[in-house]
């Protein structure tokens, strides 16, 4: 394990921001810490670097306690959410400072600089102050000042939050290739879970100061341990009698209890369309949303709402129609542990045996 | 001279549309009433000092300045202001660094007790230090044992000088420090930077207009104190008299274009500050073409 992180607390008068949060890194991993804003990423990515210190618990780079180890010795890159740049020197002081302060040699110092310059595409704008440069711009002086001393750890408080919609998706790319080529371990702090889902190779889940689950994007989208997971990662409705839903309604442990469904997990549609109107309940249409690359629908089926998806290819349905709803699965949750139940009325009715 | 008034007129902000101007009659009476009000108010009573001052011919004005008590108070209020400007300069930005950038207890505290001079009249800040070291005084005893004389004398002039104008420098910086926050030293903590290296290369450069403007203001006061330094210096022409306390004497003896000659020097170095004042905040103006970040600086 490169980093490792072991029951870490950190209180801030009467605000637990991180409480007793364990996990491990390995090397050269780029790590997507998510979750709700407050939550604690921020403050549990500054502890990494030494920013901010834990109140109990330990941190351990390359297996050795850092706790007591300032900031300045820990070998970390930082990139800070509003950049930090130096406002009163020029791009190319603000990538040189970390060398300069080491008073690195001249040649040294260029080489490193001009290296950094054509990584990040500055080339040209070594002379330009902060205030003179674009938002992404500015985020890419940032990640090449961070790297200039080459650390072995980047870490990356939302790096993208305050850049427009599309330059951030193109950056996102951009970064995740940059750090691939250097294969350095990084930990980022987002809010955004497309932004994580897209990014990572693995993703920390933290909510109110604790770790709900730590996984590749894709375990932790089609396995969320956590009744947090499942309603915070995917565009999902709580449902709060799926004891009516049909094909659930001999599932004695839902009873009293809620469930999440995904958009994804629900087919709706005329009769005809669907491909077990035995397991579909009857539903009808509530809103359609157009969401630019699809549909969304609102449905009501029952006494519970759900979400679901609809192509734009396909009829258009109108609020009021009457529809089938097929449910194919739901993630029953509880305080602790979110589990998934398929359908068990989606089975072919005239099952063809070769 | 507490509240210090800064402005950052900038073109774009002279340019408004019509529906949220004024008409031009309107503009006009503003104006005029604005003038004629700072022409009997201020510009008057100014010119009338050089109008005295050279009332008896230049000769008179130049034995007035060159009067060795006049040279003598010229040197002392400069002396003074020599100590106690740099006195405040270091403590102002320690307290600004101190709340700005770091959580201790006791920082309210700190905040209120900066303001304290401010609150205070002067003459009572000149009594505060004669009742301390003072013939009466607590330490006046021990102090005249030792042979150390502080009251009219050069340390009560400067102690009392630098209790005055204590808050000037800290004063401006705290507002912009607290504004531009601890990320940039941050940043430069995470790139290895160590506390002088962060102060030297990252804080200073970036509070140095601010700092300057303190500093020009704090020396304004320094120079032009009278109430404390009347209190603490004893009057002995030639020593302990300052630039304003000499000015004073001189009219008291009715030697009014002496006074007003002496007066005219003060004048001229209020006038400096100005300049040096007007240069800094064109410069500090200039540093941020697109305006980004005005409203952090001197938010009075």
């Amino acid at each position: 394990m490169h980093i490792e992180v072991k029951h870490v607390s950190k209180t801030f008068g009467t605000h637990k921001a991180v409480s007793d949060v364990s996990f491990g890194i390995e090397r050269g991993k780029l790590i997507g810490l998510l979750g709700p804003s407050g939550g604690g990423k921020s403050t549990l990515l500054r502890i990494l670097a030494g920013l901010e210190s834990p109140d109990s618990g330990d941190v351990y780079i390359n297996g050795k306690r850092v706790n007591d180890v300032p900031p300045q010795q820990r070998g970390i890159g930082f990139v800070f959410q509003n950049y930090a740049l130096f406002k009163h020197m020029n791009v190319y002081d603000n990538i040189a400072f970390g060398l300069t302060i080491r008073k690195a040699d001249k040649k040294e110092i260029t080489a490193r600089v001009e290296e950094l310059l054509d990584l990040t595409g500055l080339r040209g704008f070594e002379r330009r102050y902060p205030h003179q440069l674009s938002g992404g711009q500015r985020q890419r002086v940032a990640f090449a000042r961070a790297l200039a001393p080459r650390p072995e750890l980047l870490l990356l408080d939302e790096p993208f939050a305050a850049i427009d919609a599309k330059v951030r998706k193109e950056l996102r790319t951009w970064l995740k290739q940059l750090i691939a080529t250097i294969g350095i371990t990084s930990v980022f702090v987002t809010h955004d879970q497309d932004e994580a889902v897209e990014v990572a190779d693995e993703m920390l889940i933290v909510q109110q100061g604790r770790l709900e689950q730590q996984g590749p994007p894709l375990a932790v989208y089609t396995a969320p341990q956590t009744a947090f997971v499942a309603s915070f990662i995917g565009h999902s409705s709580v449902i709060e009698k799926p004891q009516l839903l049909r094909g659930f309604e001999h599932r004695a442990e839902l009873n009293g209890g809620r469930a999440i469904i995904r958009p994804e997990f629900v087919e709706v549609g005329r009769e005809r369309e669907i491909a077990y109107p035995s397991a579909a309940a009857k539903g009808t249409i509530r809103h359609v949303f157009f969401r630019g690359a699809h549909l969304e629908l609102d449905v009501q089926v029952g006494d519970n709402r759900v979400s679901a998806y609809r192509s734009l290819d396909q009829e258009p349905l109108k609020p009021g129609e009457e529809v089938y709803v097929l449910i194919h699965r739901l993630y029953h949750i509880t305080d602790q542990s979110a589990v998934m139940l398929e359908n068990p009325l989606k089975v072919d009715p005239l099952p063809v045996h070769i | 001279m507490a509240g210090a008034i800064t402005t950052h007129l900038s073109d774009k902000a002279s340019i408004r549309p019509k529906h949220t101007n004024e008409s031009p009659v309107v503009r006009v009476v503003l104006t005029v009433v604005a003038l004629l009000f700072l022409g009997l108010i201020v510009v008057l009573p100014l010119a009338s000092v050089f109008v005295e001052a050279f009332k008896r011919g230049a000769d008179v004005y130049v034995a007035s300045i060159t009067d060795p008590d006049a040279v003598s108070a010229l040197k002392l209020t400069l002396l003074t202001a020599l100590i106690a400007v740099p006195l405040n300069t270091i403590f102002g930005v320690a307290a600004a660094w101190a709340i700005s950038k770091f959580r201790f207890r006791g920082k309210n505290l700190l905040i209120t007790l900066i303001d304290l001079p401010f609150a205070v009249s002067p003459v009572i800040a000149g009594l505060i230090f004669i009742l301390m070291f003072g013939a009466q005084g607590w330490f006046g005893p021990w102090l005249d044992d030792h042979n150390i004389q502080i009251m009219f004398a050069l340390p009560g002039i400067v102690l009392a000088t630098t209790f005055v104008t204590f808050p000037f420098v800290a004063r401006e910086l705290l507002p912009l420090m607290q504004a531009q926050g601890i990320q940039e030293e941050e940043a430069a903590a995470s790139l290895g930077a160590k506390g002088w290296q962060i102060f030297w290369r990252v804080t200073l450069p970036n509070i140095k207009w601010g700092l300057l403007y303190g500093i020009i203001l704090c020396n304004a006061r320094a120079m032009g104190e009278f109430g404390a330094v009347s209190v603490v210096s004893g009057h002995i022409r030639g020593e302990t008299n300052t630039l304003p306390l000499h000015v004073e004497i001189l009219y008291n003896e009715y030697q009014f274009s002496a006074s007003f000659a002496v007066a005219s020097l003060l004048v001229l170095l209020a006038v400096l500050t100005l300049v040096v004042k007007t240069f800094v905040e064109w410069k500090t103006a200039q540093r941020e073409p697109d305006g980004e970040r005005s409203g952090e600086q001197h938010a009075h």
